[in-house]
């Protein structure tokens, strides 16, 4: 039993091995199921962690109302974010509690299924889960049947229907989806997708009630939740903080540059913040007000000197190429925004009419897409705009800044393995 | 078809999966659709009265005439707002 407003919750007795099973049911008590699980969930206002934030008693909700004999249960460890860790360092510090959480969802919406799905590319956390799920095959026969799937890692493979669609038909890619909500399925069978870490909040839950839940954080957005903290910082860190803390102190806590420009919040697919609003509680309710939110929980510090328009430019362009190419609008629109921000970064001639012709771009393009990927990128530009404004005033002026030239970028990509993969030059 | 209701409002979606800007419906039905700069449709967003009949003769021309099958007209009665 951990202790009511005591942190760590979800890295509780993490040491360098993830837990086995039966240090996990010493350290956390035994699982058990209860009659009352959705009532518990709707109770402690759990909202996903995957980026949406989305209650999930209400998706839940609307998964145990659909008819079917078979539901899957969909855990989500893809993890598409290049800047996140959070689930492979959840996974490599108690692979059980996520599957304690996906077993207590699977019994609210009644699913016989459960796919845990992790990048293949991530081979660590792959063997950490085989082992948890060697563990639990040899506990007990009954319950759902776990398994593991690895789809490749893309950017677009961790959305939830590009997810649903590997399972359903082994294709990664997102599917058109015009109403919502809407229920997707593999085969005939209605399937609920969760987060790895929302999962593991479950496992609380599940375990020691939404009271207990609701000691830590705020009314609205109860409950810690964890970040991964990159860019100018001692090193890259994947700390568990309570919600509602204020930016500035988790950048204190995670050894971060204290002082920075700005910080780019929930991923490449997020929002830029300017360092005036570090004193901001970090959750949804607070952040909403400056247009931010916090996504899948990444945090990238950009230091002063750093150049914004650089650093914006090189994470479109990689977002551009991890595009499905399914959409059009996204297909050719995204390369275009990459190229845009190309002319504006290097200060070229024509910097000042790729400024004009990029903020247009962004409202054509804004919508049009099967999944968000584009509204995520044009969300990530638009936020660069306000966030670095001075740095784009100054390209826009025929000047490329000093921090430009600099080698060190921040907001880091996984580098291309060849410069022709960027299929658009 | 007889008589047709005129409350309510429709939409033109396209699938934009399906898509490949062939551009039939910006030619077929010109007060709905533009095209953008790469010729992938731009639909109006607000849904339009049914009782506007020239604009749902030509959503439904458009809806027929995509290459790719791609548009579909969504209607919207007058008691459900969606």
């Amino acid at each position: 039993m951990i202790a009511p407003g005591a942190l760590p919750r979800l890295l509780h007795a993490a040491s360098d091995r993830p837990l086995t099973l039966s240090q996990h049911e010493s350290a956390f008590g035994a699982s058990t199921l209860s009659n009352s699980l959705l009532e518990e969930l709707e109770a402690s206002g759990l909202t996903g962690r995957g980026g949406a934030g989305f209650p999930t008693a209400q998706k839940a909700r609307l998964i145990r109302e659909q008819r079917g004999h078979s539901k899957f249960m969909v855990v989500n460890a893809m993890e598409g974010e290049p800047a996140s860790h959070k689930d492979q360092a959840l996974l490599s510090a108690n692979p059980h509690l996520v599957l304690d959480g996906a077993e207590y969802l699977a019994s609210i919406i009644g699913a016989n299924n459960i796919a845990i799905c992790v990048a293949r590319d991530n081979p660590t956390v792959v063997n950490h889960l085989e082992r948890a799920l060697h563990e639990r095959s040899r506990r007990s026969l009954r319950g759902p049947r776990l398994e593991l799937h690895t789809p490749p890692w893309r950017y677009v493979a961790g959305e939830e229907s590009a997810l649903i669609h590997w399972l359903d038909d082994n294709e990664s890619l997102p599917q058109y989806r015009p109403r919502r909500p809407h229920i997707l399925r593999i085969g005939h069978s209605p399937a609920l997708v969760d987060n790895a870490e929302t999962c593991a909040n479950v496992g609380l839950i599940g375990r020691y009630g939404a009271s207990w839940y609701r000691t830590l954080g705020t009314t609205e957005n109860p409950g810690s939740t964890l970040v991964s903290v990159t860019g100018a910082v001692e090193r890259p860190t994947v700390i568990e903080i309570e919600l509602g803390t204020t930016l500035r102190s988790i950048l204190h806590t995670a050894a971060a540059d204290p002082d920075p420009a700005a910080v780019l919040l929930g991923g490449y697919g997020g929002t830029w913040l300017h360092a005036r609003h570090l004193d901001t509680p970090y959750n949804n309710a607070a952040l909403k007000n400056l247009g931010v939110a916090t996504g899948a929980g990444v945090i990238v510090v950009v230091p002063k000197g750093a150049c914004g328009v650089v650093e914006t430019q090189r994470v479109v362009r990689w977002m551009a190429n991890e595009s499905a190419r399914q959409c059009g609008p996204c297909a050719f629109g995204l390369p275009a925004l990459a190229e845009d921000l190309t002319h504006i970064a290097h200060a070229s001639r024509d910097a000042e009419v790729a400024y004009q012709r990029l903020v247009e771009r962004c409202g054509v393009i804004e919508g049009r897409g099967a999944c968000r990927h584009p509204d995520g990128v044009i969300r990530f530009i638009r936020t660069a705009l306000e966030a670095f404004e001075t740095d784009f005033s100054t390209h826009t002026h025929g000047t490329a800044c000093a921090g430009s030239r600099a080698t060190r970028h921040f907001a880091n990509v996984p580098s291309l393995e060849r410069e022709d993969e960027l299929i658009w030059e | 078809m007889g008589m047709r209701r005129r409350s309510g409002t429709f939409v033109l979606q396209v699938n934009p999966i399906l898509c490949d800007g062939f551009g039939h419906c910006a030619e077929l039905a010109p007060e709905l659709v533009k095209t953008d700069e790469w010729g992938y449709p731009i639909i109006v967003n607000e849904p339009v009265p049914l009782a506007n009949v020239a604009a749902y003769e030509s959503a439904r021309y458009a809806e027929r005439g995509c290459p790719r099958q791609a548009l579909h007209i969504q209607r919207f009665s007058e008691k459900k707002p969606h």
